[in-house]
């Protein structure tokens, strides 16, 4: 969504509607950012914690005081100039480990949402396409959808954790753990807007037009599947942060003082008695997770206004600045179309 | 239209006849996913005896379809597994159910007489800041993982408030019978009123933080199931009417809008259930929750197999049974809804 700008990239591009397309999207998020300030707050939320997280990469010293296992002699210190969130009782400095974990965790939250939207968006996209009965289409996603209806059918949570113990501890067992029960969400997600789109006139003309079925699927239905896809992810990346810092809570994830990770230090010091002996250890990885994870939701959340239209059109009248009350007629489709690129918007090529 | 007693008694039956395929499915899952990579009992069991490690390694090595069917067998026959060290599974999940579900619906209580009437006040000022500060409200509970809050709920609001952050009663266990398993309900059952304001103090704290991270649905699905009700042309005769815009609100617009609300019933039902595992493991709550934790190998215990695939078989039974609760409601609400 947050592509290049086509007047910022060196090179021409393509085809005048490529650009002119990129462009319009360009617009659109920049729209919907303004639109709603908490939109916004989420989106440079966001913005900071990825550049802390690359920092944290690739020049750590420059904002963490103390190496990763770096021991000082400071045992169970509240927090002070020197140790902003104090220290544990082995004498590791808490705010510079919080550091140390944000990449791991973001990493692990993008790679499991990630995964299970392009395999369970690939199934689905599939599924959803050639489901016609009595083919071998059909059969396939009959098949997809049984078992995602088993798996749906209960909270992810309870079942990554207890797949969770059997695989063991670190983080390619959490990583399996989680992905094993998420990737069904995007198999409905994108089974459901393949439907919607499928049986559109462009989708039709391209057949007219001998295009074959794949190409039609990767460049026809694809693309226009791929929005509300996206505005969920990013919603979703916050979700499996939850997750995951969940399962290290409960004891299943990465070991802490090895590997830094926020759930597992809050369960380091849950189960060595010291959040209610010294109350400040919940300070460093609790914030941490909270502020990542509320960035994304606001950003999530605001972006899922866009696909929703009741909420569009409220939107559409704060874009243009006039005050948006429920006493005013709703926007025209037609008009809120032209701002803000829909679903089941067909693309400006065919 | 198929809108008789007897058309809604076939849908029900319907729905509870196409849950046994996807009960089956989960107990199949959690089975395979739990039992197939453990090989070796030592490393799982340090401390059990010898003979307990040598039944447990009989047990395991069996191949996967093997255990599966002893145990699928036994289940049948109504006998739910047993840990490792030899406690059985039903007799705990009996008596914790209950628990749990009282902490549930005293969360979903507060869900809908906090969360409802937010998404009401969001969609009044849709766009503008009234709507902002609910939003910033659901969202904080939204991004609180479930042990975030329950520690913090535990350690700095439950003395700030002086109310208590652990088990159900001050003493345990309470000087009456515990016929329901159920905290409040007990000691009112028992005639004991000290007992119940006690009991009731001790269900605030898990059930709020519980609603409150819980919430952000409800308020979400009132807002936009309002902004969608509001412009139409009944409320505005409403308002015209020279009702106060509270009555407007509250009596003609949420009425309808609430219809939409009631799919949340089932939505929420996975977080609220998945959230009790940590809540009651925090809070001392004697649930099915705290079961799961313990059964899971949670804070480091020896992980109970049999209970696990019980209690994540309960959870999504409880799940499918809230969805079809809600899609009954539903129905009932909505004239429009054919049960045929």
């Amino acid at each position: 969504m947050s592509g290049p700008t086509s007047s910022g990239s060196p090179r021409p591009p393509p085809t005048a509607s490529a650009g002119r397309r990129t462009w319009n999207a360009v617009v659109g998020f920049m729209r919907v950012l303004r639109a709603n300030p908490l939109t916004m707050a989420g989106f440079i939320i966001v913005c900071l914690i990825g550049v802390v997280a690359l920092i944290v990469v690739v020049a750590p010293h420059l904002l963490t005081p103390y190496g990763p296992d770096q021991l000082t002699t400071d045992y169970n210190l509240a927090p002070s100039w020197q140790h902003p969130a104090g220290t544990d009782g082995i004498g590791l400095d808490i705010y510079s480990e919080t550091l140390y974990a944000l990449p791991l965790d973001l990493a692990i939250a993008f790679a499991i949402a990630g995964a299970a939207m392009i395999g369970g968006g690939g199934l689905g996209l599939v599924a959803g396409f050639w489901d016609r009965p009595g083919t071998a289409g059909g059969w396939v996603s009959i098949v997809v959808l049984r078992i995602t209806d088993i798996f749906l059918a209960f909270p992810s949570l309870i079942l990554a954790l207890a797949i969770a113990v059997s695989l063991g501890r670190g983080v390619w067992q959490l990583i399996v753990a989680i992905l094993l029960t998420w990737w069904p969400f995007y198999v409905r997600l994108v089974r459901g807007e393949t439907l919607a789109v499928k049986h559109l006139p462009y989708v039709m003309a391209a057949r007219a037009a001998g295009v074959t079925e794949g190409r039609i699927v990767l460049r026809h239905v694809l693309r226009n599947v791929l929005e509300p896809v996206v505005v969920y992810f990013t919603l979703d990346v916050g979700t499996v942060l939850v997750t995951l810092s969940t399962i290290g809570f409960v004891g299943l994830g990465l070991v802490y003082p090895s590997q830094a990770e926020w759930g597992s230090m809050m369960s380091y010091y849950q189960n060595a008695g010291l959040i209610t002996a010294q109350p400040w250890t919940v300070l460093g990885p609790g914030v941490a997770i909270f502020v990542t994870v509320l960035a994304f939701s606001l950003l999530g959340d605001g972006l899922r206004d866009i696909l929703d239209p009741r909420s569009r059109r409220v939107l559409a009248g704060t874009g243009t600045g006039s005050s948006a009350t429920h006493e005013e007629p709703p926007v025209p489709v037609a008009e809120d179309q032209g701002e803000l690129p829909t679903a089941t918007e067909a693309p400006a090529s065919g | 239209m198929g809108r008789s007693p007897s058309d809604l008694a076939v849908f029900i039956g319907k729905r509870l006849v196409q849950l046994v395929p996807v009960l089956f499915g989960i107990i199949v899952l959690t089975f395979v996913f739990t039992h197939i990579s453990v090989t070796n009992c030592a490393v799982w069991f340090p401390h059990a005896s010898k003979s307990t490690l040598a039944n447990c390694q009989a047990q395991f090595s069996k191949p996967i379809v093997d255990q599966f069917w002893i145990y699928f067998v036994n289940l049948l026959h109504g006998d739910w597994g047993a840990s490792v060290a030899g406690s059985p599974v039903y007799p705990a999940i009996a008596a914790g159910l209950p628990a749990t579900l009282e902490l549930v619906f005293a969360s979903l209580f507060l869900m809908i007489v906090v969360g409802i009437p937010l998404g009401v006040i969001a969609a009044q000022s849709a766009g503008r800041w009234g709507d902002h500060l609910v939003r910033i409200f659901y969202l904080t509970g939204w991004a609180t993982p479930t042990y975030l809050g329950a520690v913090i709920a535990a350690i700095f609001l439950a003395p700030y408030f002086g109310l208590p952050s652990h088990g159900e009663y001050t003493s345990s266990p309470p000087p009456f019978p515990q016929y329901t398993h159920m905290s409040v309900l007990d000691a009112l059952l028992a005639g004991n009123l000290p007992w119940a304001v006690d009991a009731f103090k001790h269900l605030l704290l898990p059930a709020a933080v519980l609603a409150f991270i819980n919430m952000g649905i409800a308020t979400r699905m009132t807002r936009s199931s309002m902004l969608e009700v509001i412009p139409l042309d009944y409320v505005k005769s409403a308002r015209m009417k020279g009702l106060s815009e509270f009555w407007v609100m509250y009596k003609h617009a949420l009425r309808n809008s609430l219809i939409t609300t009631t799919t949340v019933l089932g939505v929420t039902a996975g977080g609220l259930l998945a959230g009790t595992v940590v809540i009651e493991e925090v809070f001392g709550w004697p649930g099915i929750g705290a079961y799961a934790y313990t059964a899971i190998g949670g804070g480091g215990a020896a992980p109970n197999f049999d209970g696990a695939v019980a209690v994540v078989a309960v959870f999504a039974v409880g799940v499918v049974i809230a969805n079809l609760i809600a899609d009954i409601l539903y129905g009932l609400l909505d004239p429009r809804v054919d049960w045929r």
